[in-house]
């Protein structure tokens, strides 16, 4: 078991043809990710790489191939608009790697997928992926093992050192989840958390978080209700306010957002918070012993 | 982006939101004329990128740095004393901010004081607007002392802003008659010059009412969303680039995300999650951050190089740590750019790397042997310890 996506997963790649897209592409593709489809608007009919079908609309990818989730390699300003192609389409989900994309732009995105019932992880997020599965992102596929622990996080490079220590700890992971760092991401921390806390492999949950939003506190209240251990970092906890750390959602704003707020509503929730990034997982394997 | 008053308020102008008659002056010179041209009493208001300016107080003593003139003498007089000087608000921290331009405005006659503010709410997805009768103070406080005070609607992204919703924010602002008329007319194109230009910020405070019923926006603040300002060319040209630090000018030139600190240890990292957590372990292990430093991703040579003159020009500098992830590109290819920027720029400084991912072992092994001055370590904290006691002259 897992959660979202698995060997079975059908994928359309939109922006496939595109230098990024196509790169990305060609490594989830060899991890083992069923790619059915890409979808370039112009490049409709020809094939990808002598076999892969490209459409011109996500509409006729899920018809001619049945693919029932998309991953979106697409430049900012178009961005928003491939996801509601693929939302309005009838895709279950989509993974949006772009980074840049207007936070109104995110808003209405929001609410049409909402409306469709479509699932978003991102966007500027790695990804998603099921161990020895389904690579859905631009995460490093090798560092990854299949085991035990639920891996959700707002964050790229330092979820990989969270998982590396995961892998290197023997315990593994069920699925790794990057849910972006905008402000209105699709998947928050605590839809993902509801995912993992029903999946019957999933045994813990890694968390990381970081300074802006009060996404953290929202996943507190529903971690009350899980019988699963939790281990979580915040980064940011030196943070200037004010200032928008990478991030477009990373931003103490008004006083709120910080760090310390965040480390104390997990807390409170009986979620172990490490202070370094370095103690994730060591503190997993001493729950799960 | 931050824009000053000025801007914002010519941005919304152009919206039809009523603003008092002004502009902006360079000079003392320049006031004198403005207040001139305007006629009876003005308004000479400091420009920067901070509030607070009228609680302000200049570093040569001068306090306030928004000031009433009754006539052109005596703005010209005040101005004098605000242009090309340091102004030091609550906002500013205790450096304060050189005042460069000044807006001079019609002075208005205020009835009453509201605020009356725009901003995303990200808990609810959308745009959440809040008015206060409690107007020309610090709406923080406001939030913390009398929550109460402040009427909240939450604007649909779809639909847009309602009139039943303006209805319940002008009557939560105890307006009636033709003050309402005024106030609906003026919050619906507020919302539209947010909505247009894709403000993440639009603040009026305080927002006024005249002895003859006019509703106006006497202050204006607007922060802009970076990553729309690709769809306005108009808005993207009012950057001021005075008010930012030279260092992180410097920095965006080569795409780099550099926020500079106080600290003593100069930071490299690859993503900005791993790059806000190095800097938490620097703290934790006694040391202090110079920097925020996300190289991207790739970590090519040229952008490790310009990194490193960037982080090389802060003269707090006294070590570096590199700290880098290397996934999709291995840590041999980045240990080979480090190797070169570092011989290229000839670095004087201790630098301490750390390489985690693929070929990690490779990449150390070659900065090993390289002949630079480059210190390894295998972990997060041995890094950050290193480099502490290095900039600590350990």
């Amino acid at each position: 078991m897992s959660i979202l996506v698995d060997k079975r997963t059908k994928v359309v790649v939109q922006g496939l043809t595109g230098k990024e897209g196509s790169f990305h592409a060609k490594q989830c593709m060899d991890y083992g990710t069923n790619i059915v489809a890409g979808v370039t608007p112009g490049k409709g009919g020809t094939r990808w790489e002598e076999k892969v079908p490209v459409f011109n609309t996500v509409r006729d990818a899920v018809e001619n191939t049945g693919a029932e989730a998309s991953l979106i390699f697409v430049p900012p300003p178009f961005a928003a608009d491939a996801v509601m192609e693929a939302s309005d389409a009838g895709v279950a989900l989509v993974v949006c790697i772009t980074e840049g994309i207007p936070a109104k732009d995110e808003a209405k995105l929001k609410s049409f997928i909402r409306s469709r019932g479509t699932r978003m992880i991102g966007p500027n997020c790695p990804g998603i992926i099921t161990p020895g599965e389904c690579k859905m992102g631009i995460m490093p596929g090798y560092i990854h093992k299949k085991g035990r622990v639920g891996v959700v996080s707002r964050s790229g490079t330092l979820t990989y050192e969270a998982v590396w220590q995961l892998t290197e700890s023997g315990l593994g992971e069920t699925s790794c989840v990057g849910i972006g760092g905008d402000p209105v991401p699709g998947m928050t921390h605590r839809d993902v958390l509801e995912l993992f806390a029903k999946d019957e492999e999933t045994e813990g949950v890694v968390l990381i978080g970081e300074i802006g939003g009060t996404m953290e506190e929202d996943a507190a209240k529903f971690i009350k209700t899980m019988n699963k251990p939790v281990v979580a970092f915040i980064a940011g906890q030196t943070a200037p306010p004010g200032r928008r750390m990478g991030h477009a959602g990373a931003i103490i704003a008004g006083g709120k957002g910080t760090a310390r707020e965040k480390m104390d509503a997990l807390s409170e929730a009986g979620v172990k918070v490490v202070k370094s990034p370095a103690e994730i997982g060591a503190k997993m394997k001493e729950l799960l012993k | 982006m931050k824009v000053h008053e000025y801007q914002a308020k010519e941005v919304l102008s152009k919206f039809g939101v009523p603003v008092p008659k002004g502009r902006v002056a360079f000079s003392a010179d320049e006031a004198f004329s403005i207040a001139k041209e305007i006629g009876g009493t003005v308004v000479v208001k400091s420009q920067i990128h901070a509030g607070g300016r009228g609680k302000g107080k200049f570093t040569s003593g001068f306090q306030g740095g928004v000031k009433l003139a009754k006539t052109p003498e005596e703005a010209k007089e005040l101005a004098s004393k605000m242009v090309g000087n340091i102004l030091v608000t609550h906002q500013t921290g205790p450096e304060g901010k050189k005042v460069e331009k000044l807006y001079i405005t019609e002075a208005s006659d205020i009835k009453k004081e509201y605020y009356l503010g725009i901003v995303l709410d990200r808990a609810r997805e959308c745009n959440v607007i809040m008015a206060s009768t409690e107007g020309g103070v610090e709406i923080e406080k406001v939030a913390a002392e009398t929550p109460e005070k402040i009427v909240k609607v939450w604007v649909d992204p779809m639909l847009g802003l309602q009139k039943f919703q303006v209805r319940e924010l002008g009557f939560a602002l105890g307006f009636e008659g033709d003050t309402m008329k005024s106030f609906g007319g003026l919050i619906e194109k507020l919302y539209a010059a947010h909505e247009a230009s894709d403000s993440t910020l639009t603040e009026i405070n305080p927002l006024i009412t005249t002895p003859d019923g006019k509703v106006i926006a006497l202050d204006a603040k607007m922060n802009f969303d970076d990553n729309a300002l690709f769809r306005h060319p108009d808005i993207a040209a009012l950057r001021d680039i005075t008010e930012e630090d030279p260092l992180e000018v410097e920095a965006s030139k080569f795409d780099l995300n550099y926020i500079k600190l106080d600290g003593t240890i100069g930071c490299m990292v690859n993503g900005a999650g791993l790059a806000m957590a190095t800097m938490d372990v620097i703290t934790l292990e006694g040391g202090v951050p110079a920097n925020f430093l996300d190289v991207g991703g790739g970590a090519t040579t040229e952008r490790v190089k310009n990194a490193f003159r960037i982080l090389l020009s802060d003269k707090n500098v006294k070590a570096v740590m590199i700290n880098i992830f290397g996934g999709i590109v291995r840590c041999d290819i980045i240990a080979e750019g480090v190797i070169a920027a570092a011989k290229e720029i000839g670095i004087r400084l201790p630098v301490v790397v750390r390489l985690q991912g693929t070929n990690a072992e490779k990449g150390m092994e070659m900065l090993k042997s390289s002949g630079q001055n480059l210190l390894t370590a295998s972990s997060l904290q041995e890094a950050a310890a290193l480099a502490v006691k290095a900039s600590k002259g350990e």
